[in-house]
């Protein structure tokens, strides 16, 4: 057997592993934050009532949601230079990662604001909101609820899409992988340990997220609620007394 | 079943009142939904304080109308003014009607408040919030005195301990009390109610009626759209009935009631006494 845990654990808190952590983290963290900005605009832009809006958002998503972010991330880093645009590997490694995020972020967003019922916007059109009020005062505060979950998951595949933008040499934590495997020799120990860190990344956000999605779910106002609690009442008696208790 | 007739709080008979100028006039305004007919040339004409029950039966137009007159729904031929404002539109050069833009709408939409079936409560947001956001966030109203007028308002409606509760800890009557309330303070001109009381169950509906009730004794220009005849003999100056988009009754209640003229009325009032 020819696997050593003394490399496996030199590697794994190694200085040069941990550096790629670190810029695999705030890598993710920029190209979600422009992303989910591009996406909200493109979710707007797609639900306009401009058709040429809302056709430019479409084409918009149809490109970046049907071509590989791999294609894109060596087009963008290889492929512009030729049209006289030369971008620096951070630099297309965010734009790569966060015009991809945005065409898959716009639908989240649209399908978030749509959940808030017509209702919403009767009521805050009726009272005499504009636009931006509607959205702001109302709708907005709503669809935050029905996107988070959605939103965690998009940052938990973030995290780990970032590894491809290592094909360009951006130095993050698969770059820097590989870099210790071709010196050590020890391919297994190597990327096991990055596969640890990425899961270390993932399970973290995982608790964040848990989290989060607690705080949003609960119900407007605190606990309680809910009509004249006749539903409630009959369910509780139901199950735990039999329906004759009812009665009393 | 008997008795489930809500029993209403008539304080005072509705005398024969002065009413004012007319505030709202629709002119043979028509409406249709991907080339389906709501709405045939419907004109209406309400005064100053008058307050108008539109009947019939689901799918006759009567919740369109209103929401047309709201510019909720845009129409297609005719016109509506409302609180002195031409809905949705302004004359454009040569005697032209230009649509307004969103923000222009909505600025005529102030002066009419409405109160929808589904109540359509913010649910983030406190009752007194509810009531305030507009005036304070809309109307730049100062927030203190706001919020005392939301208090009043909620002590008018009966509710004067709801003010730090959230929709979803009321019932459906109380929601539509507060939907009231919230429409109140943005003091409008005109209340346009959508079936207020038609998601109710039966013992709230009396709760909300009687509210509407306090409202037109004082003055409160209304067109009410519901299912409630008994709201209508208490409260209305005139009962309206429409029938496939148009309106084919508009008579004072007694006389809607005792001697309609048209069988569309008579049908109408044999399925309501069924019950």
């Amino acid at each position: 057997m020819n696997w050593s845990w003394d490399h496996f654990f030199r590697y794994l808190f190694s200085p040069f592993l941990m550096e790629g952590v670190v810029n695999t983290v705030w890598l993710a963290i920029v190209a979600m934050i422009i992303g989910v900005s591009l996406g909200v605009v493109l979710a707007f832009m797609r639900m306009s009532k401009s058709r040429v809006l809302r056709f430019v958002s479409g084409l918009y998503i149809w490109l970046w949601r049907g071509t590989p972010l791999l294609v894109q991330l060596i087009i963008i880093y290889t492929g512009l230079p030729q049209l006289g645009l030369r971008l620096g590997v951070i630099e297309s490694a965010i734009l790569a990662l966060s015009l991809h995020e945005g065409a898959y972020f716009a639908e989240i967003a649209r399908s978030g604001i749509m959940s808030v019922g017509k209702g919403q916007e009767d009521a805050s059109r009726a009272l005499g909101m504009t636009w931006w009020q509607r959205m702001r005062i109302v709708i907005i505060p709503q669809a935050t609820r029905i996107i988070i979950p959605p939103l965690g998951n998009q940052f938990n595949l973030m995290l780990k899409t970032t590894s491809l933008a290592s094909v360009i040499s951006m130095e993050e934590l698969l770059r820097h992988a590989q870099q210790l495997a071709q010196i050590e020799f020890r391919v297994l120990e190597v990327y096991f340990c990055a596969a640890i860190w990425y899961l270390f990344l993932t399970t973290l956000w995982g608790q964040v997220q848990i989290r989060l999605e607690a705080h949003y779910d609960r119900p407007f106002g605190p606990a309680g609620g809910g009509g004249s609690e006749k539903t409630t009442r009959q369910k509780v008696l139901d199950k735990f007394r039999g329906p004759a208790a009812s009665q009393a | 079943m008997d008795n489930v007739a809500p029993k209403l709080n008539v304080r005072t008979p509705r005398a024969a009142r002065t009413l004012g100028e007319p505030i709202v006039v629709v002119d043979r305004v028509s409406k249709s939904f991907h080339g389906v007919g709501v709405l045939h040339e419907v004109s209406l004409t309400v005064r100053q304080g008058e307050v108008v029950v539109l009947a019939g039966r689901s799918g006759s137009g009567k919740s369109t109308l209103l929401r047309c007159i709201d510019q909720l729904e845009t129409i297609d031929g005719g016109t509506i003014h409302a609180c002195g404002h031409l809905m949705g539109f302004r004359e454009g050069r040569g005697g032209r009607r230009v649509a307004l833009k969103d923000r222009e709408v909505a600025r005529q939409r102030r002066d009419l408040g409405m109160v929808f079936q589904s109540f359509n409560l913010f649910p983030h947001l406190t009752v007194l919030d509810n009531i305030t956001v507009s005036p304070v966030k809309i109307m730049g109203a100062d927030k203190a005195a706001t919020k005392v007028h939301a208090r009043e308002l909620l002590e008018r409606v009966g509710l004067p301990d709801k003010a730090d509760a959230y929709p979803g800890q009321l019932s459906g009557g109380q929601q539509q009390r507060v939907a009231i309330a919230r429409a109140l303070a943005m003091k409008p001109k005109v209340m346009l109610f959508d079936e207020p009381t038609s998601a109710l169950d039966p013992e709230m509906i009396s709760e909300v009626l009687d509210v509407m009730i306090d409202l037109s004794q004082q003055g409160m220009t209304m067109i009410v759209v519901t299912h409630e005849m008994g709201f209508a003999r208490a409260a209305a100056d005139r009962t309206l009935l429409m029938h496939d988009g148009r309106i084919v009754e508009d008579a004072p209640p007694e006389e809607f009631f005792t001697s309609p003229k048209s069988e569309h009325t008579k049908l109408f009032l044999s399925k309501i006494l069924q019950h």
